[in-house]
């Protein structure tokens, strides 16, 4: 199990390259103008300073190279450094990756957008995972019963409407016609005592219970599905004979064992559930990672878009080989070995 | 059983058999009526709805439904529900499209990969790395990129069409190809391919004949999430800003719109947001249904 984990673990680092050079070159030889937003009187010999003082002049491996040895080595020494407080090497001159809007390093905007993201995401998951596992373990319990049919309709819709859409229904609902919860998410927010508790917890709800929605409807299916599975296996049977109360047969066996593949397919949505959040972001106005991503993209802030996607595509790796590793140490039957 | 009855059960096709096992999934059929009716709709609704969506009556704007307008009309007085009607033969088109370029590079690669045993390796690293890609970040950064210069090339509302359709086509190919190869290699194993071979089909004979006839059962069913997909991600794109431009509605636009009125006229956001989960949801229930009515294991009982 350790050298699969260990052959897992060298091969990310080819791929997390290769997707990375991937990234850069599409942005670099996309036929665009970094320096097309800026007003048209700029004459074009100040433009073509404005383009060199971006870095634009060197050839484009050695902007790749530069920007890996920005991304892979100098920002994960500043962020040590920053944690325990000290100067690792030489940090004050150290090259980041810095945005071109903003003009200042991409790491410290992440930093600043990244809580609000994870406080919704994360929590919108959680909320998800706790709602789906009792509806896909009762539902499978009592197929074909009302309430599986119910659940099974529900979880359908949940995953077919598109959270841009339940997000704006849900405004036009609960703040337009009810006013119960404010439209727009407020990030400057902090909680300091119970009343602005109780208005965070209220601003939250509709972002958070639109995301839980759509993760639930996704993870009760598989829940279902793997229920089912172990349902019908030998060893149910063997432990209802041994004359095992119902209760400890279902919640105890059979729950365990299905919810293997389960938990592989929850790490396997956590980078997806950062994508989608970029639309729930957007509708509810939240300051996350994803307003942030569609910032520098209307900006046309090559770096920022450039790290933040790779951010992406590093979390799409590392979760795909979480849920292998944890496929294999949770079943000894699927041991890679 | 008279004579007439056994013959005529002894000359049942597979797609016969498909089509009983599909009627019984109460929820498929209903998807599958849904679809066509909508599909009816937007093809044949403009020409009996003969109001014109880029209509501009500034007089009647922002109003409810009513006899004349009766999804009410948007901030210039356009009728919504031509606008809803145009935009969906643009969604629709766009989801079809876009599900048959994934569908062909899918099974391409899946076929290729699975009958060609050098080509495997190589073929299913470059799917797991266009798995690993993230698709929404990326697509909205090669829309941005792009889309200037194809709206140059071909127009506003051809590029961008093409635009959309190609980019969502080649980022979602993935999963049918990952299928179709394990499909593709199961079937290699059986003895018709054997006796196909022995007696020299040639390669490109044998695809087509005998592989691919064998795995129309996992293309269809990915071509109906398919469609799911590419309808998903184009409203997506267009309500993100960054889709087809608002004289050019699609639904996802429409919706994207309508979110400014939100407090003046609520009900405009409901119809294009009805529109693209609605048929969502009959194509995702289609789907289901056609994934179990191509499933030998669960035909036969």
């Amino acid at each position: 199990m350790l050298n699969y984990t260990m052959r897992r673990l060298l091969f990310t680092i080819p791929t997390l390259l290769f997707i990375s050079l991937i990234i850069f070159l599409l942005l670099d030889l996309a036929p665009n103008d970094p320096t097309g937003d800026l007003p048209l009187t700029i004459p074009p010999e100040v433009r073509e300073k404005i383009r060199i003082s971006l870095g634009l002049g060197e050839p484009i491996w050695v902007r790749y190279l530069l920007w890996c040895n920005q991304f892979f080595i100098n920002e994960p020494l500043n962020m040590l450094g920053h944690m325990f407080n000290t100067c690792i090497g030489d940090c004050e001159n150290r090259l980041r990756v810095s945005s071109w809007s903003t003009r200042s390093p991409v790491g410290d905007l992440i930093a600043e957008r990244m809580p609000q993201t994870l406080w919704v995401v994360g929590m919108s998951y959680v909320i998800g995972i706790l709602i789906a596992i009792p509806i896909g373990v009762y539902s499978a319990y009592r197929q074909y019963s009302w309430f599986d049919q119910a659940g099974t309709f529900v979880s359908m819709v949940g995953f077919s409407v598109p959270t841009f859409f339940t997000g704006v229904l849900m405004i036009v609902i609960f703040s337009v016609h009810l006013g119960w919860f404010p439209s727009k998410y407020d990030t400057l927010h902090v909680v300091t005592d119970w009343d602005s508790f109780v208005f965070q917890v209220r601003q939250s709800i509709m972002p958070v219970s639109v995301l839980a929605l759509f993760n639930a409807s996704q993870i009760s299916r598989f829940m279902r599905a793997s229920m089912l599975d172990n349902l019908n296996q030998d060893y149910v049977r063997t432990a209802r004979a041994k004359g095992m109360t119902e209760q400890v047969v279902v919640l105890v066996h059979v729950l365990r064992n299905s919810l293997i593949p389960v938990v592989t397919v929850i790490a396997l949505g956590v980078p997806q559930v950062f994508g989608g959040a970029i639309i729930t972001e957007q509708v509810f106005s939240i300051n996350g990672l994803g307003a942030l991503l569609i910032l520098g993209i209307q900006g046309a802030d090559i770096p920022l878009v450039q790290t933040l996607t790779f951010i992406f595509a590093v979390l799409i790796v590392m979760f795909n080989l979480i849920a292998d590793v944890l496929y294999g140490i949770l079943d000894p039957r699927i041991r890679y070995d | 059983m008279t004579d007439a009855a056994a013959e005529k059960s002894t000359n049942r096709s597979q797609w016969a058999d498909v089509w009983d096992q599909f009627k019984t999934h109460r929820g498929a059929v209903i998807g599958m009526a849904f679809f066509v009716f909508i599909c009816l709709a937007v093809l044949l609704g403009p020409y009996l709805w003969t109001l014109d969506s880029n209509f501009i009556d500034i007089r009647s704007k922002n109003q409810g439904p009513s006899f004349a307008h009766p999804l009410g009309t948007d901030q210039l007085g356009r009728d919504t529900f031509s606008s809803v009607l145009q935009g969906g033969r643009v969604s629709l088109a766009v989801g079809v499209v876009a599900m048959a370029l994934a569908l062909f590079l899918g099974a391409l690669v899946g076929v290729v990969a699975g009958y060609f045993r050098k080509l495997d390796g190589p073929l299913m690293r470059l799917t797991d790395l266009f798995l690993a890609l993230p698709i929404l970040p990326l697509l909205l950064v090669i829309i941005m990129l792009f889309r200037d210069t194809l709206r140059g090339l071909f127009g506003p509302e051809t590029g961008i069409f093409i635009l959309i359709v190609f980019v969502i086509g080649i980022t979602s190919w993935m999963h049918t190809a990952r299928i179709v190869r394990g499909d593709v290699l199961a079937l290699k194993e059986q003895e018709f391919v054997l006796a196909a071979r022995s007696i020299g089909t040639p390669s490109r004979r044998m695809i087509l004949r005998h592989i691919l006839p064998n795995v129309m059962s996992p293309i269809m069913v990915s071509a109906t999430l398919g469609i799911a997909n590419a309808i998903i991600t184009e409203s997506a794109l267009s309500f993100l800003g960054l889709g087809f431009p608002s004289d050019f509605p699609t639904w996802g636009r429409l919706l994207f719109d309508s979110t400014n009125f939100m407090t003046l006229n609520p009900e405009r956001v409901i119809w294009p947001g009805l529109a693209i989960s609605l048929t969502v949801l009959s194509v995702n229930y289609m789907g289901d249904g056609l994934r179990d009515a191509l499933d030998p294991r669960i035909r036969g009982r």
